[in-house]
Protein backbone atom coordinates (compact mmCIF):
# COMPACT_ATOMS: atom_id res chain seq x y z
CA UNK A 1 0.00 0.00 0.00
CA UNK A 2 0.94 3.29 -0.56
CA UNK A 3 1.01 6.73 1.69
CA UNK A 4 -1.13 9.25 -0.89
CA UNK A 5 -2.59 12.88 -0.03
CA UNK A 6 -6.29 13.80 -1.27
CA UNK A 7 -5.74 16.34 -4.13
CA UNK A 8 -8.88 16.17 -5.27
CA UNK A 9 -11.96 14.86 -6.91
CA UNK A 10 -14.07 13.59 -9.79
CA UNK A 11 -17.18 13.57 -10.89
CA UNK A 12 -18.58 11.26 -13.83
CA UNK A 13 -22.20 10.75 -14.65
CA UNK A 14 -21.54 8.56 -17.30
CA UNK A 15 -19.84 5.52 -16.25
CA UNK A 16 -19.44 1.57 -15.76
CA UNK A 17 -22.59 0.38 -13.19
CA UNK A 18 -19.79 -0.82 -10.64
CA UNK A 19 -19.21 2.93 -10.21
CA UNK A 20 -22.66 3.58 -9.23
CA UNK A 21 -22.24 5.79 -5.67
CA UNK A 22 -18.86 4.93 -5.35
CA UNK A 23 -16.58 8.34 -4.96
CA UNK A 24 -13.82 9.02 -6.83
CA UNK A 25 -10.70 10.71 -5.64
CA UNK A 26 -7.52 12.27 -7.51
CA UNK A 27 -4.65 11.08 -4.67
CA UNK A 28 -0.90 12.02 -4.72
CA UNK A 29 1.27 8.82 -3.34
CA UNK A 30 4.12 11.02 -1.08
CA UNK A 31 7.11 9.64 0.38
CA UNK A 32 7.68 9.73 4.43
CA UNK A 33 8.95 13.08 3.57
CA UNK A 34 5.46 14.06 2.47
CA UNK A 35 7.47 14.73 -0.65
CA UNK A 36 4.99 13.95 -3.93
CA UNK A 37 6.23 10.95 -5.63
CA UNK A 38 5.00 9.42 -9.10
CA UNK A 39 1.69 10.74 -11.05
CA UNK A 40 -1.09 11.58 -9.06
CA UNK A 41 -4.16 8.83 -9.42
CA UNK A 42 -8.08 8.23 -9.40
CA UNK A 43 -8.99 5.87 -6.04
CA UNK A 44 -12.32 4.80 -4.94
CA UNK A 45 -13.26 5.78 -1.91
CA UNK A 46 -14.63 3.02 0.69
CA UNK A 47 -13.37 5.49 3.83
CA UNK A 48 -14.70 8.91 3.71
CA UNK A 49 -11.87 10.79 3.21
CA UNK A 50 -11.70 14.38 2.06
CA UNK A 51 -9.22 16.56 0.34
CA UNK A 52 -5.69 17.07 1.69
CA UNK A 53 -6.16 14.34 4.29
CA UNK A 54 -3.60 11.75 4.23
CA UNK A 55 -4.70 8.60 3.34
CA UNK A 56 -3.73 4.29 2.75
CA UNK A 57 -4.49 4.26 -0.49
CA UNK A 58 -4.21 0.11 -1.87
CA UNK A 59 -2.97 -0.30 -5.77
CA UNK A 60 -4.29 -3.26 -6.93
CA UNK A 61 -7.26 -4.93 -8.82
CA UNK A 62 -8.63 -6.97 -6.37
CA UNK A 63 -8.21 -6.00 -3.35
CA UNK A 64 -10.09 -2.32 -4.12
CA UNK A 65 -13.19 -4.32 -5.45
CA UNK A 66 -13.50 -5.69 -2.37
CA UNK A 67 -12.74 -2.29 -0.45
CA UNK A 68 -15.72 -1.16 -3.03
CA UNK A 69 -17.65 -4.04 -2.19
CA UNK A 70 -18.34 -5.35 -5.23
CA UNK A 71 -17.03 -8.11 -6.92
CA UNK A 72 -15.64 -7.84 -10.50
CA UNK A 73 -15.55 -4.05 -10.47
CA UNK A 74 -13.37 -2.58 -13.15
CA UNK A 75 -11.19 -0.54 -10.56
CA UNK A 76 -7.02 -0.83 -9.79
CA UNK A 77 -6.87 1.76 -6.77
CA UNK A 78 -9.25 2.74 -3.31
CA UNK A 79 -8.58 4.61 -0.40
CA UNK A 80 -8.74 2.55 2.66
CA UNK A 81 -7.88 4.42 5.90
CA UNK A 82 -7.15 7.93 6.85
CA UNK A 83 -3.85 8.30 8.33
CA UNK A 84 -3.71 9.61 11.70
CA UNK A 85 0.31 9.31 12.06
CA UNK A 86 3.58 7.54 10.64
CA UNK A 87 6.23 6.75 12.60
CA UNK A 88 9.31 5.88 11.15
CA UNK A 89 12.54 5.09 13.65
CA UNK A 90 15.14 5.76 10.76
CA UNK B 1 8.74 -12.08 -2.37
CA UNK B 2 11.23 -9.93 -1.54
CA UNK B 3 13.25 -8.95 1.97
CA UNK B 4 12.58 -5.53 3.49
CA UNK B 5 13.37 -3.79 7.04
CA UNK B 6 10.38 -3.18 9.02
CA UNK B 7 10.94 0.80 9.30
CA UNK B 8 7.77 2.26 11.36
CA UNK B 9 4.24 1.70 12.07
CA UNK B 10 1.18 3.87 11.01
CA UNK B 11 -1.84 4.39 13.11
CA UNK B 12 -4.97 4.32 11.32
CA UNK B 13 -8.30 4.71 13.21
CA UNK B 14 -10.70 5.78 9.85
CA UNK B 15 -10.47 2.56 7.90
CA UNK B 16 -11.95 -0.50 5.90
CA UNK B 17 -13.76 -2.19 8.50
CA UNK B 18 -11.93 -5.76 6.97
CA UNK B 19 -8.47 -4.03 8.25
CA UNK B 20 -9.50 -3.99 12.04
CA UNK B 21 -7.54 -5.25 14.52
CA UNK B 22 -4.36 -5.90 11.51
CA UNK B 23 -0.65 -4.11 11.99
CA UNK B 24 0.18 -1.85 9.20
CA UNK B 25 3.80 -1.16 9.20
CA UNK B 26 6.19 0.60 6.90
CA UNK B 27 8.76 -1.09 4.90
CA UNK B 28 11.72 -0.40 3.30
CA UNK B 29 12.87 -3.28 0.71
CA UNK B 30 16.68 -4.25 0.85
CA UNK B 31 19.02 -5.92 -1.91
CA UNK B 32 20.55 -9.13 -0.86
CA UNK B 33 23.47 -7.35 0.32
CA UNK B 34 21.32 -5.49 3.02
CA UNK B 35 21.51 -1.85 1.14
CA UNK B 36 17.98 0.00 0.89
CA UNK B 37 16.57 -0.56 -2.71
CA UNK B 38 13.39 0.36 -4.29
CA UNK B 39 10.40 2.51 -2.68
CA UNK B 40 8.90 2.29 0.73
CA UNK B 41 5.83 0.92 1.10
CA UNK B 42 2.83 0.38 3.59
CA UNK B 43 2.14 -3.63 4.09
CA UNK B 44 -0.55 -5.51 6.68
CA UNK B 45 1.78 -7.64 9.11
CA UNK B 46 0.87 -11.67 9.38
CA UNK B 47 3.50 -12.45 11.85
CA UNK B 48 4.00 -10.09 14.42
CA UNK B 49 6.69 -8.27 13.04
CA UNK B 50 8.57 -5.48 14.72
CA UNK B 51 10.02 -2.12 14.43
CA UNK B 52 13.56 -2.96 13.07
CA UNK B 53 13.21 -6.58 12.33
CA UNK B 54 14.31 -8.08 8.25
CA UNK B 55 11.22 -9.83 7.13
CA UNK B 56 10.19 -11.03 4.07
CA UNK B 57 6.87 -9.85 2.31
CA UNK B 58 4.81 -10.66 -0.67
CA UNK B 59 3.13 -8.45 -3.14
CA UNK B 60 -0.04 -8.86 -5.02
CA UNK B 61 -3.98 -10.02 -4.07
CA UNK B 62 -1.93 -13.18 -2.11
CA UNK B 63 -0.88 -11.03 0.60
CA UNK B 64 -4.69 -11.10 2.50
CA UNK B 65 -4.24 -14.73 2.30
CA UNK B 66 -3.00 -14.92 6.17
CA UNK B 67 -6.23 -13.78 7.03
CA UNK B 68 -8.23 -15.89 4.93
CA UNK B 69 -11.40 -15.86 4.79
CA UNK B 70 -11.26 -11.79 5.83
CA UNK B 71 -10.97 -10.13 2.89
CA UNK B 72 -8.61 -7.84 3.31
CA UNK B 73 -7.72 -5.10 0.84
CA UNK B 74 -4.03 -5.09 0.73
CA UNK B 75 -1.69 -5.21 -2.18
CA UNK B 76 1.60 -6.54 0.38
CA UNK B 77 1.98 -8.13 3.69
CA UNK B 78 4.86 -9.02 5.60
CA UNK B 79 4.49 -12.74 5.90
CA UNK B 80 7.61 -14.17 7.85
CA UNK B 81 10.09 -12.83 10.06
CA UNK B 82 14.34 -13.38 8.96
CA UNK B 83 16.35 -14.66 11.32
CA UNK B 84 19.40 -14.54 9.12
CA UNK B 85 20.59 -15.42 5.32
CA UNK B 86 23.51 -16.52 3.99
CA UNK B 87 25.03 -15.17 0.54
CA UNK B 88 27.09 -17.73 -1.27
CA UNK B 89 29.35 -15.37 -3.88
Amino acid sequence: MQIARVIGTVVSTQKHPKFEGAKLLLVQPIGLDDAPRGTPLLAVDSVGAGVTEKVLVVIEGRAAGEALGRKAAPVDAAVIGIIDSVDVQE
Amino acid sequence: MQLARVIGDIVVTQKDENLIGIKLMVLQPIAADGSNVGRTLVAVDAVGAGVGETVFFVRGKEASFPFHPTEVPTDAGIVGIVDHWDLES
